[in-house]
């Protein structure tokens, strides 16, 4: 069994309470942070600890929160990114559903560290049930001292509001949370100044993911150094993936970061292997905008090491031949799934959020969709796969926010690992509407007791 | 029906305003379009716009740009009940499609459209982070998830006998 | 002899504060805080990216189109690491010692292909009907950086085409999205009508519902736009800038400067427009009395031909095309090859290939045309 230190209580009844909560050693972290800490100190245990954003770009966050520019008299912010809008993420939802004071604990801490009196939470439109959650757990947290006017005789004053949403996938995106919160388009903004010396009403500004702020809590705990103790080098501590696509049980899964891919998708203590005993055919690991792998690169590595849950494996390879932790939403297809079809469906996904400002996304991602419509269906052109790779090409690296980035990888891994599918798609339209390419040689990468069981 | 927040709804428009520092209202717009939403209809007409502008102190294109960027505001009016259904990616992977293809069969009416009845509109939506639940739409304020065909027609019948009452 | 040394020694601290960049393998000095893109207008000629969404004179504005991309090929001095990405020399910066390579960069030559290629996407390249033909600064990207040909096989955008007021005419198919326009109104004028609606693909400029733009300076939006999206309603006839003749002007106004630039034909005035400097920027705004209202000679006082400084593809009656030999095209874009021939005869309501159109003395209209061909 692995390690658990945000989904360890979980499982309790009533957890999602404040009584059961605390009851359980909830707020202890806060309590030894506001008696004992200063908020250099607090910072300085993040920092040892290793932690990194769970939003998906994976940055330090101690070294974050110590770019926070404190000019006398302004107001910094923290806000929580609770918008988890990447396809194939659904693990910050568990969090708040469930553990919801975990998070105002961590966000507690958070505030304490940065010096922000008033911290929101931005939570995705659709959650439209969790706010009620939060701002009940809110009003308990209140009610018990650990939140308002001088904390726990602390002198720290903090206010936490939830704000929702409306639909944009964009506003995950830093900068585009800020303008949106401020009641306007989800527009990101262009960079300098960053948020942490010009974010929220143009004062500085920290933006974390729930799962971040959460871990923040263990860390104080067990402490930065134990916490660090935990997985494997710059991968510290744990992560909370969430598993989906064609899985026996798909859902979210609090790892340490020691376990392998294979671990993860066929061990029952996980994911429990793949439905119906079908074969592995590809995944994407990280969230729709982290490369597809097929299976057998993304088993063991082009070195021909096992592959681990890690930051740095599942980025060993780089492009060519790796992917990349990203949101921890991981996406499996089995060899029933059709490569074009899932890259069009991703590709319609970008196109249907980009915001429109930056001339590379706002047209290009529609090109792309459009093209590999044709390809789906059966109207292709083999020069139709060249255009492709062009067009992600000339999106990649060229726009304002990396979501122009996000929707140009998908296509290029899915071009890089899938070509002979795409061209099979092009050569054979009429079959390709009737079935699909299979596995092919994408590897038979299945245990060896669970491909006899599925001959 | 002149557009107009009850007096617990103002004063709901009031707590949200407090969230903000002093003469930050404008940020109270999204949640204040979403109350405007469920208060007159399901639906933003201009006319609900330009009251919330008022209400915000802000100009009407202020709120027009802002709701036609959200895609969970609706420019138009909307069946009673709402379904939005995931296609995205892993939806696609576990049959979000088929269950597309069920819904627009037994309610007769294509995405983006409404039952003549006006109890029902079908719209498809991108990925509402349930995808290890799918496929899944949602309805209202909740989710629906492992949506199979009995699933579906258990939920038009709800629909139904909620409506009738 | 103290006080001169002094002297040298202040002039020296200010030297210091400047400055040392260079941009293709020129050296420039400026203050710190200039952007890459006005490093480069101060030393002018090729090494000028070109920028579609930024103004100058418009706070927040720049970093979307993307044209501007340059290398950073060493960020500083004192960190002489290169940037990762190609960045919006609009938008970023110079340091101390800053390497930026533009035209030199066969990368940002390719990106700029790219993103000029996006921008056409869903242009209508309706050049020859369009009021902006001539002084369109698309029209002049793409002739210059663009593809032969598009590779887009689909249906294009299109919008319709909508008054907003008596003034302004929207044509949003030919929009680029460049949001000058928006922080025109949201700068200059009281009370901001019009705005970006929807999102992605489907962004469009609008009033969402129909709206008239009225405001003492909202006029100008027509001179900061970049195409042919915000034309002047009140410009009489539809014409040809090529066939008018641009004057300087003024007149004593109490809301603005006065200082505009009469767009004539004979006695005639068609239209007023602010001054433009070479980058296509206006000098100063101008307010809507004297853009709109005094369209008669006898309003303003006539200072002198306007000296057309910004080069534009056809700025002197050279459109593309026509029965010019090539070398002619490389005469009037100093030397350099154009990039992309615009065939404007397939579209046009109005030229037509067997005419020459420097035979016809102008304004050309479609009636013109038989009778020089001896038609009628
Ligand atoms: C298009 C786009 C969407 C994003 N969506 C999210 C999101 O839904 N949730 C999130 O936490 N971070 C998201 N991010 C990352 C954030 O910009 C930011 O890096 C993150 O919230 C920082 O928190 P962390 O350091 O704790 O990871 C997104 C980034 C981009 C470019
Ligand atoms: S890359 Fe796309 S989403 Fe990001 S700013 Fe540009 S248009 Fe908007
Ligand atoms: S209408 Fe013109 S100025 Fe306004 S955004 Fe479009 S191109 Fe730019
Ligand atoms: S893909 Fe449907 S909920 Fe995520
Ligand atoms: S001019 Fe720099 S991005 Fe448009």
């Amino acid at each position: 069994m692995g390690r658990k230190l945000l989904l360890d209580k979980a499982h309790i009844e009533g957890i999602r309470y404040y009584d059961v909560y605390r009851k359980n050693g909830g707020y202890a972290a806060a309590e030894k942070v506001l008696k004992n800490m200063s908020p250099d100190q607090v910072t300085e245990e993040v920092k040892k600890s290793g932690l990194r954003g769970r939003g998906g770009a994976g940055f330090p966050t101690g070294l974050k929160w110590s770019f926070l520019a404190k000019p006398e008299g302004v107001p910094r912010y923290l806000v929580c990114n609770a918008d988890e809008s990447e396809p194939g993420t659904f693990k910050d939802r568990y969090l708040m559903e469930f553990l919801p004071h975990l998070l105002i604990e961590g966000l507690l801490i958070s505030s304490f560290a940065l010096g922000a009196n008033r911290t929101y939470i931005y939570i995705r439109g659709e959650y439209a049930w969790i706010p009620d959650i939060l701002e009940e757990a809110i009003k308990d947290a209140h009610k018990n001292g650990w939140l308002g006017k001088n904390i726990q005789g602390s002198g720290f004053d903090l206010d936490i509001y939830v704000q929702r949403g409306a639909g944009a996938y964009i506003c995950g995106e830093e900068t585009a949370l800020i303008e949106s919160l401020e009641g306007k388009r989800g527009n990101p903004r262009i960079k300098p100044p960053f948020p942490a010396v010009k974010g929220l009403w143009q004062c500085p500004t920290v933006v974390n993911n729930v799962e971040t702020l959460a871990a923040v809590v263990p860390i104080i705990n067990i402490g930065g150094d134990e916490y660090a103790k935990i997985g494997i080098g710059k991968s510290t501590g744990t992560k909370l993936i969430s598993a989906c696509g064609n899985l026996n049980k798909p859902g979210v899964y609090e790892i340490d970061m020691t376990i392998s891919v294979e671990e993860f998708i066929y061990s029952e203590e996980y994911c429990g292997g793949i439905p119906d005993g079908k074969r592995l055919k590809a995944c994407i690991p990280g969230g729709s905008s982290v490369p597809i792998l097929p299976a057998n690169l993304l088993l063991k590595t082009a070195k021909g090491e096992q592959r681990m849950m890690t930051y740095e494996s599942l980025n060993d390879g780089g492009f060519p031949t790796g992917s990349m932790m990203g949101s921890g939403g991981f996406i499996v297809l089995d060899e029933d799934q059709c490569v074009v079809r899932h890259t069009l469906s991703l590709a319609r996904f970008y196109h249907h959020e980009s915001c429109g400002q930056c001339s590379p996304c706002r047209e290009g991602t529609g090109w792309m969709k459009r093209v590999l419509q044709n390809i789906e269906n059966g109207k292709g052109k083999m020069s139709d796969i060249d255009l492709l790779w062009d067009i992600q090409r000339k999106i990649e690296g060229n726009t304002i926010c990396p979501l122009g980035d996000a929707a140009a990888w998908p296509v290029a891994a899915a071009i890089r690992h899938f070509r002979d599918e795409f061209e099979w798609h092009v050569n054979n339209p009429e079959e390709a509407q009737r079935h699909n390419f299979g596995l092919a040689h994408y590897a038979d990468p299945l245990p060896v007791v669970a491909a006899a069981a599925a001959v | 029906m002149a557009v107009q927040f009850s007096e617990e709804k103002l004063n709901k428009v009031k707590e949200i305003i407090a969230r903000y520092p002093e003469g930050k209202q404008k940020s109270a717009l999204i949640p204040v379009l979403h109350l405007a939403q469920e208060s007159f209809g399901g639906w933003l007409s201009a006319e609900t716009m330009d009251y919330v502008a008022a209400l915000l102190q802000i100009t009407p294109i202020e709120v027009y740009e802002v709701a036609t960027f959200y895609s969970m505001y609706n420019l138009k009016p909307v069946g009673k009940y709402l379904f939005e259904v995931c296609q995205t990616g892993p939806c696609m992977l576990n049959g979000s499609d088929n269950i597309i293809a069920y819904i627009k069969e037994k309610l007769g009416i294509e995405a983006g459209e409404t039952t003549a009845d006006g109890m029902f509109t079908l719209k498809t939506v991108e990925c509402l982070g349930a995808c290890g639940y799918a496929p899944m739409m949602q309805l209202g304020k909740f989710y629906k998830e492992h949506l199979t065909r009995e699933r579906v027609d258990q939920i038009i019948a709800e629909c139904r006998a909620q409506a009738g009452n | 002899m103290a006080f001169r040394g002094m002297q040298s020694f202040s002039t020296m601290a200010e030297e210091k504060k400047l400055f040392k960049v260079t941009i293709d393998n020129i050296p420039v000095e400026v203050e710190p805080g200039t952007t890459i893109l006005n490093a480069a207008r101060k030393i002018g000629g090729d090494v000028v990216p070109p920028a579609m969404c930024y103004y100058s004179k418009l706070q927040g504005s720049g970093g979307k189109c993307r044209t501007c991309l340059v290398k950073v090929s060493k960020g500083s001095d004192a960190d002489p690491r290169p940037m990762p990405k190609l960045v919006a020399s609009c938008r970023t910066t110079v340091m101390d010692g800053m390497e930026v390579a533009n035209i030199t960069s066969p990368e940002v030559l390719d990106a700029r292909k790219g993103v000029v290629e996006f921008l056409l996407l869903n242009h209508p390249l309706d050049c020859p009907v369009c009021d902006q033909a001539g002084e369109c600064d698309l029209q002049d990207l793409s002739y210059e950086h663009g593809t032969e040909a598009t590779r887009y096989e689909f249906k294009r955008r299109t919008f319709e085409k909508i008054d907003i007021g008596d003034h302004i005419k929207l044509h949003m198919t030919r929009c680029i999205l460049c949001y000058r326009c928006v922080f025109t109104a949201d700068q200059l004028t009281n009370k901001r009508e019009h705005g970006v609606l929807n999102r992605g693909e489907a962004s469009e400029i609008g009033t969402y519902i129909k709206n008239s733009l009225d405001n003492d300076f909202i006029g100008n939006v027509i001179d900061v736009c970049p195409v042919g999206a915000l034309t002047d309603r009140t410009a009489r006839f539809k014409n040809r800038v090529w066939f008018l003749k641009p004057v300087d002007a003024h007149r004593d106004c109490d809301k603005c400067c006065g200082k505009t630039v009469l767009w004539m034909r004979g006695d005639e005035v068609f239209r007023v427009t602010a001054r433009k400097d070479k980058y296509g920027e206006v000098e100063e705004f101008i307010c809507d009395t004297c853009r709109f209202e005094k369209k008669e000679a006898k309003d303003w006082v006539v200072e002198g031909p306007r000296k057309v400084s910004r080069h534009s593809v056809i700025s002197q009656g050279h459109y593309v095309g026509v029965h010019k030999p090539h070398e002619t095209i490389r005469e009037v874009m100093s030397g350099r090859d154009p990039k992309l021939l615009m065939n404007i005869h397939s579209v046009s309501e109005v030229n037509q290939p067997s005419v020459d159109l420097s035979k016809i003395d102008g304004p050309a209209h479609s009636t013109d045309f038989p009778k020089i061909n001896g038609v009628q």
